[in-house]
């Protein structure tokens, strides 16, 4: 057995190490989509599970790490938007979970060299919840957290 | 091969921004049908976005996504004329590549 | 202080907090609100839409491009400000909805219930091709002036009935649609009521249909809205295409006559 295919078991997974390769210009967007879905990471309910399934440790906590576009209260759970933004210098990645959802990963996503650190998307909420944002710079994990309330709406508009 | 996607690439200064309006149910498999079954999972799992053959963004994505994703993201480069396109995977293997040009 | 002053000082605050957080409250949900608009689902609707309408469909394998939406055989853009209208071929007001069934039928050979089979969609499975055909054709008249004439007598009518329906009590809880919609500053749970009956309210309420309703993940339309409405009331079902629905739609869509329509929308 290879070093390259030892390290690539070790890490949990094809987020982590093709990530690095794909960042580092190695590979294409072909093989950046053929990494095999981290089942693992999106069937976890903690964030340190989650971060053990992305291959880090313990995230610290960063003021460098904002929530843009992102209302505090959502009318409907179903579709709440989310938006990151990293001032940490060489993000590659940025991860958002939902803390009270059945799982907590809702999305990661792989920032090249090139590719402003800020993301925008729209999650589901099962209910009021911390949204923490991770953030993969440089190697290291940073977090980052903001209460979403969802509401249940009235019967029109 | 999945529905058509919104995809809207606009160039500002030396920054272009990317908006993508995927079509997809992202069942997130919790919920029942009428007669109390269970719906099944059924979700985008991977995306990647290339601006001229090189990857601009790549994502992995679970259920918790909401139904009909949009996507919005920036990356240094781009002119005019150049192709975006973005290609999905989902959790039943099927899959959409869809392509606009920079304006 | 006096105790009576203190309490007054205290359930002065207490009330200042409760409106501040009220205030807040509105002011969140307004930017969540305003988050929804970059990337309006209803656009892949309005895209789907496009495709039927230029489709060469049905027995007469036609496409719907020479419908005559009331400006014009294929003239799409604006004809929704000027809806619902009378038409003389079919010698009746029709809203968009029923005019797209009438040119399916006509154009395209559908029988009228094959046509209207699906007026409401639910998911990948159940499409509504009405919903699509309606988001491509309202968001034609994006920017327009809400336009409707009462020239004709039959508009007249619909007009006059779709009012007396808007006041009628019925149902379970002697609901009328005037009962939520009829006054200022009312508000079920966290959503705030327009009041129909002022022009603004009109205005800004019809405006906003259809849209890509969040809750359910589907595009919906004005005779959802009131399909909608009946169920809440605990009326009977209001039928599709019916001339009480196309009569109520005259009636609110002629009150909101000089607002810019702004739709496909997205509500929550």
């Amino acid at each position: 057995m290879d070093d390259g295919r030892r390290t690539f078991l070790k890490s949990g997974g094809g987020v982590t190490l093709l990530t690095l390769l794909a960042a580092a210009g190695w590979l294409d967007a072909e093989e950046a989509l053929a990494q095999p879905w981290n089942k693992t990471a999106f069937d976890t309910h903690s964030l340190g599970d989650t971060l053990h399934a992305l291959g880090g440790g313990e995230p610290a906590q960063s003021k460098d790490i904002e929530f843009i576009q992102t209302p505090e209260i959502a009318e409907n759970g179903a579709v709440v938007p989310v938006g990151v933004a990293s001032k940490l210098p060489k993000t590659e990645s940025i991860a958002i979970l939902i803390e009270k959802n059945p799982n907590m990963l809702a999305a990661v996503f792989d920032v090249p060299a090139g590719t402003e650190p800020m993301i925008s998307t729209r999650v589901k909420m099962a209910q009021t919840s911390n949204i923490y944002a991770l953030v993969k710079a440089d190697g290291r994990y940073y977090v980052a957290a903001k209460e979403v309330k969802v509401t249940l709406g009235g019967c029109g508009g | 091969m999945g529905e058509p996607m919104k995809i809207r690439a606009t160039l500002t200064g030396d920054t272009t921004e990317v908006k993508v309006l995927m079509n997809h149910e992202m069942e997130t498999g919790q919920r029942k049908d009428a007669q109390g079954q269970t719906i099944p999972a059924w979700f985008i799992q991977t995306i990647g976005v290339t601006w001229n053959g090189k990857s601009v963004l790549s994502a992995q994505w679970g259920p918790a996504v909401a139904k009909n994703p949009f996507l919005s993201f920036r990356f240094k480069g781009g002119a005019k004329g150049d192709k975006i396109i973005v290609r999905w995977v989902d959790s039943r293997g099927d899959q959409r590549t869809d392509e606009a040009v920079i304006a | 202080m006096k105790p009576s002053t203190l309490l007054a000082a205290l359930a002065g605050i207490v009330v200042a907090s409760l409106v501040w957080a009220q205030a807040s409250t509105t002011d969140e949900i307004a930017k969540y609100r305003a988050a929804l608009q970059d990337g309006n689902p209803a656009e892949l609707w309005e895209a789907r839409g496009e495709d039927l309408w230029k489709q060469k469909r049905g027995p007469k394998q036609a496409s719907l491009e020479r419908c005559d939406l009331g400006r014009g055989a294929g003239v799409v853009k604006g004809a929704y400000a000027e809806l619902p209208r009378y038409f003389a071929g079919a010698d009746r007001v029709m809203d968009l909805e029923t005019r797209l069934v009438w040119c399916m039928v006509q154009l395209q050979g559908f029988n009228e219930a094959e046509a209207k089979k699906t007026p409401f969609g639910s998911g990948s499975d159940r499409k509504s091709d009405l919903e699509a055909l309606t988001a491509y054709v309202t968001s034609e008249s994006r920017g327009v002036k809400m336009n409707v004439a009462l020239t004709h007598p039959k508009e007249l009518e619909a007009y006059r009935v779709g009012e007396k329906l808007f006041y009628y009590r019925g149902g379970t809880h002697d609901f009328a649609c005037a009962t939520c919609h009829g006054e200022d500053g009312k508000r079920i749970r966290l959503q705030d009521l327009p009041n129909l009956m002022t022009a603004e309210g009109a205005q800004k309420a019809y405006t906003s249909w259809p849209a890509y309703r969040v809750s359910q993940g589907e595009l919906r339309t004005f005779e959802w809205r009131l399909y909608d409405c009946f169920r809440q009331q605990r009326f009977p079902e209001l039928i599709f295409g019916s001339d009480g629905a196309i009569a109520l739609t005259m009636y609110l869509a002629r009150n909101a006559n000089g607002g810019v329509y702004d739709a496909p929308a997205i509500k929550r």
